[in-house]
């Protein structure tokens, strides 16, 4: 099969996988979580056959269906989305078997729909990463949207519908009220909504226009969380610990800043919109969203709360990285996704083994706790150091990368933020890890238990590994991103 | 072919519901052909009795007629298929071949407007379908539904009164009725007073019927007390129908006579249009009976068309079209979703909707899908309208943006006016009260079948955007 067609396949192989877990949730247990781990061994396996192809220089493209003349349902595989699409494929896998351990360690309900809404969800993220114009792009975006909504308010009971709405309205507002315009500002300006190298806005669209047109895309792109729209993620903290990690560290953030970043590079194009001093605004706005989440995420007592303001910071990063406009900056910003996505996705797989182990959710409650889970506290020792950015973990090369952007462009804005939340990043995690290893368990209302069970012990000693990996074989992911901006520029 | 309408006056004589079917089936049948032909680019027109215009009475088919008799008996013909258990348990056997006459009598009323090329003609069409969808409204079980009826009675005779001394008017300025004739007169009238007097009159009394706000108060109690299949008929077709003849008359009669007709029209509309979506939505969102908050949803619907038609430009007015066959899409198939709860459930006000996706989940995707489609999510036919409009306003620089914030308004308000419908039929508190098991299956197929239309033309909706933009481009000639 040629590799336009596996690009349709990758959307349609987790629908089909689906209707496949929905049906076999009614046989057994066992053979409807073999059948999520097929699909999603060959979800990953469509998205590795189609890299080689982008990371030779080819662009595989499909149209699917032409609605309206000017607006297409159309595919096309380039640096970006093929490395988005390989990371949350390849990170289902490891996600699936975690979620075993996890929904049976803790007699979770509704487990068929969970897997079934998973699926789904995958199949949204796929379409997105490989969506060639905004159309396309848009449709899956709110797929994914009402794809999660489910797994959020998973538990049904008021409280969390409640949360549940948060989610969905700030997303579903901020889509259709900002990012929706946005589009069709685009379309009617340029009459098209292409990803085109360089950008499609340049000459059609100038001045204090360009800033405003990139703060509806900034804001309406809700799933980027930056500053005032991220209330929805730590909104999203009541679901399952296995949503919160693969979609909201990995799937649905990273569509998030995804997106931002492709209407940047590919909308607007980088030096378009340098030379436009309306879109500098960016840039602060992350600054600023990085650096608050940060403290924000220092007063925290709950572990998936401070998680998630972690996460609205380290998202504001790529966004930041984006907005620097230059090449090694956008370099930086692509590996950022791939580094933050491997050492929050250990964080959150150890959140949720503890979770299940020990019932513990609070800060506080954490004294100790190395010594009876030490390979989940190694691991998510590794992730928090990649969150600060220590080598040898991933997070330090993408640093290495947005660093050096911010001198490439003397932009020491960006330089002292990411100096300044380094910092802040190490203030809220060594603690915990001083916490877990050093200090005593208090004494009073001792809980023997000892590791999480085995699938999720594999699952996070998986990403942990993945997260140094990173560190020492880059190269390759290094290559891909290049291309991004060396055709650019 | 075009008898259509004399047929169905001719059927209804104590025939059942297989006759009705039959002849809404027939009707569609009939629409269809009429679609084919008229995109080959014939104009069929027939004179009744033989007598040629503008003497005769002509009826005449153009693309916003076929487009609109697509939607008019599309939604008949469905809502009678899978209508039928809906309307056993609503009406009585002994009373069904008279409700059955009425629902053709309101059909052909309704197909007569549209067909019909003559204004005096379209009146008498015009109280057939009212008289008959009285009937009709009034047939339910619910005795709230007299009160409703009586309202909309007094409200649609004045409207129609209106009308008919609009046409008064012109047809002592003109001495015709045919309104292809009257559009070539009006040039030749030197007093132009009587002639704004009359449109005035026209389109206020359209505006009654067609439940444009401030004029609305008739429309939500007369849904929300309706046989449900009543519903989706009314909800579909009954406003649209007096808006095509409103759209009709103030752009191929007046705009194109009258001096600053046109900023008249856009300056009296466009007010009204806003706030009906703005105050139509925001009640839905407090509305606790799902019927009357969709009910409440057309009127804030009935205002994007309006708005669409405000903006007196081609791509407006082809937005507004697209939404007026796309919102019969979706509001025919959410009131058959309704017909399908309404069969199970005891209560339609929202918090009786609890724990229904686990009882009827068939029936709460068709819901969602078609709820969907009335916000405007992409890959529904919602979206094509919205996306119409918001380009139409686009192209309006200052004025356009302040109206794009409204439609987006709206738009957010229906989210949350869907998302409460959506949340009680996900909730598990209290649900034990309802009866387990999906609805009938007939109705429950053809509510599938409205809903997937939706996304059928959410993704390909090259026919109705044909159609509209042709309509459009008709009715706007004068424009240059």
């Amino acid at each position: 099969m040629s590799e336009s067609q596996l690009m349709i396949m990758a959307v349609l192989v987790p629908l089909f996988g689906a209707v496949v877990i929905a049906i076999a949730g009614r046989i057994s247990a066992n053979v409807r979580e073999a059948c999520t781990l097929i699909t999603a061994g060959a979800l990953a396996w469509i998205t590795w056959s189609i890299a080689p192809a982008v990371y030779r220089g080819g662009r595989p493209e499909i149209l699917i269906h032409e609605v309206i003349p000017g607006i297409e349902l159309a595919f096309r595989a380039e640096p970006l989305g093929i490395m988005f699409a390989l990371l949350a494929s390849s990170l289902w896998i490891v996600n699936s078997i975690y979620s075993i351990g996890y929904m049976r360690g803790n007699n979770e309900t509704n487990q068929t729909r969970f897997y079934v809404l998973f699926a789904v969800s995958l199949a949204a993220t796929m379409g997105i990463a490989f969506s060639a114009n905004l159309i396309t792009l848009f449709l899956f975006y709110e797929a994914l949207t009402l794809a999660t909504y489910p797994l959020v308010a998973h538990k049904g009971d008021p409280a969390t519908v409640k949360t549940a709405r948060i989610y969905l309205g700030i997303l579903l507002t901020t889509s259709i009220g900002l990012f929706l315009p946005a589009i069709i500002w685009t379309y009617s300006a340029t009459g098209t909504g292409d990803f085109v190298q360089g950008g499609i806005i340049e000459g059609n669209l100038s001045g204090p226009l360009v800033g405003l047109l990139l703060g509806l895309f900034v804001f309406g792109i809700g799933k980027a969380a930056v500053m005032p729209v991220h209330r929805w993620l730590p909104a999203a903290m009541v679901a399952p610990t296995p949503v919160s990690a693969l979609l909201h560290a990995v799937a649905v953030v990273k569509a998030g800043v995804f997106t931002v970043t492709k209407v940047i590079v590919y909308i607007f194009g980088i030096d378009f919109l340098f030379s436009e001093p309306s879109s500098g605004w960016l840039l602060y706005v992350a600054a600023f969203t990085i650096l608050a989440a940060s403290i924000v995420a220092l007063r925290q007592q709950n572990l998936k709360k401070l998680l998630a303001y972690s996460t609205i910071s380290q998202l504001s990063y790529i966004v930041m990285a984006a907005a620097i406009l230059k090449p090694l900056a956008e370099v930086g910003a692509a590996i950022h996704m791939l580094a933050h996505a491997f050492g929050k996705i250990t964080l959150f797989f150890a959140a949720g083994a503890i979770y299940v182990a020990s019932s513990k959710t609070e800060l506080f409650q954490l004294r100790g706790i190395g010594r009876r889970m030490p390979w989940t506290m190694t691991a998510f020792t590794i992730g928090a150091l990649s969150m600060i950015g220590v080598p040898p973990t991933g997070g330090f090369v993408s640093k290495w990368y947005i660093l050096a952007g911010a001198f490439e462009a003397d932009n020491y804005v960006a330089l002292g933020t990411v100096i300044l939340s380094t910092a802040l990043n190490a203030a809220y995690f060594l603690p915990i890890i001083y916490m877990a290893w050093f200090e005593k368990e208090s004494d009073e209302n001792v809980v023997e238990h000892g590791e999480a069970p085995r699938p999720m012990v594999i699952a996070l000693v998986i990403t942990a590994i993945l997260t140094i990996a990173f560190f020492l074989f880059n190269g390759p992911a290094l290559n891909l991103e290049y291309q991004v901006v060396r055709e650019a520029s | 072919m075009l008898a259509a309408p004399v047929l169905a006056l001719l059927a209804p004589r104590g025939l059942a519901w297989a006759a009705a079917t039959l002849v809404s089936l027939m009707a569609f049948a009939i629409a269809v052909q009429l679609t084919i032909l008229v995109l080959a680019g014939q104009v069929p027109g027939y004179f009744m009795g033989s007598w040629p215009a503008p003497f005769g009475i002509e009826l005449r088919i153009d693309d916003f007629s076929v487009l609109m008799l697509l939607v008019l008996t599309g939604a008949s013909t469905v809502a009678l298929i899978g209508g039928r258990q809906s309307i056993d348990l609503e009406i009585e056997t002994e009373r069904q071949p008279l409700f059955y006459s009425a629902w053709a009598l309101a059909l052909a009323g309704l197909a007569g407007i549209i067909v019909s090329a003559d204004a005096f003609n379209v009146f008498v069409f015009m109280e057939i379908s009212s008289l008959a969808s009285y009937v009709l409204i009034a047939g339910g079980p619910d005795r709230r539904a007299l009160p409703a009826v009586f309202k909309y009675l007094i409200m649609g005779t004045i409207g129609a009164t209106f009308y008919l001394i609009g046409i008064g008017l012109i047809y002592l300025m003109t001495g015709t009725l045919n309104l292809a004739d009257m559009e070539l007169r009006i040039h030749e009238v030197g007093d132009q007073r009587p002639i704004l007097v009359a449109a005035g009159f026209i389109t206020v009394g359209l505006a009654l019927k067609a439940a444009v706000f401030p004029l609305h108060v008739w429309l939500p109690n007369a849904y929300t007390y309706a046989p449900n299949i009543v519903s989706v008929f009314m909800a579909a077709c009954a406003t649209k129908v007096s808006l095509y003849v409103l759209l009709r008359f103030d752009f191929f009669v007046f705009q194109q006579n009258l001096t600053q007709h046109d900023i008249q029209f856009a300056a009296f509309l466009m007010p009204l249009a806003v706030a009906a979506i703005v105050v139509g939505s925001a009640v839905a969102v407090f509305e606790k009976n799902l019927k009357r908050l969709l009910a409440y949803s057309s009127v804030a619907q009935v205002g994007y068309i309006l708005l669409g038609a405000s903006l007196v430009s081609v791509a407006g007015l082809t937005a507004s079209l697209l939404h007026m066959f796309n919102h019969a899409l979706a509001k025919g198939a959410l009131f058959m979703a309704v017909a399908c709860l309404a069969t199970r459930l005891g209560g339609l006000r929202i918090p009786d909707l609890r724990g229904v996706a686990r009882t009827m989940p068939l029936t709460t995707a068709a819901l969602v899908i078609a709820a969907l489609s009335l916000i405007g999510i992409p890959g529904t036919a919602g979206f094509v309208s919205k996306w119409y409009l918001i380009s139409a306003l686009l192209g309006m620089g200052g004025l356009g943006i302040m109206l794009i914030a409204v439609v987006v308004i709206g738009s957010l308000l229906a989210v949350v006016y869907v998302w409460r419908i959506v949340e009680s039929l996900r909730s598990l508190e209290n649900a034990e009260s309802n009866k387990p098991g999906e609805a009938p299956m007939m109705l429950l197929l053809t509510t599938m079948a409205a809903s997937l239309a939706n996304l059928w033309f959410g993704l390909s909706p090259a026919l109705p955007i044909e159609l509209a933009q042709r309509s459009a481009a008709a009715l706007l000639v004068h424009l240059p």
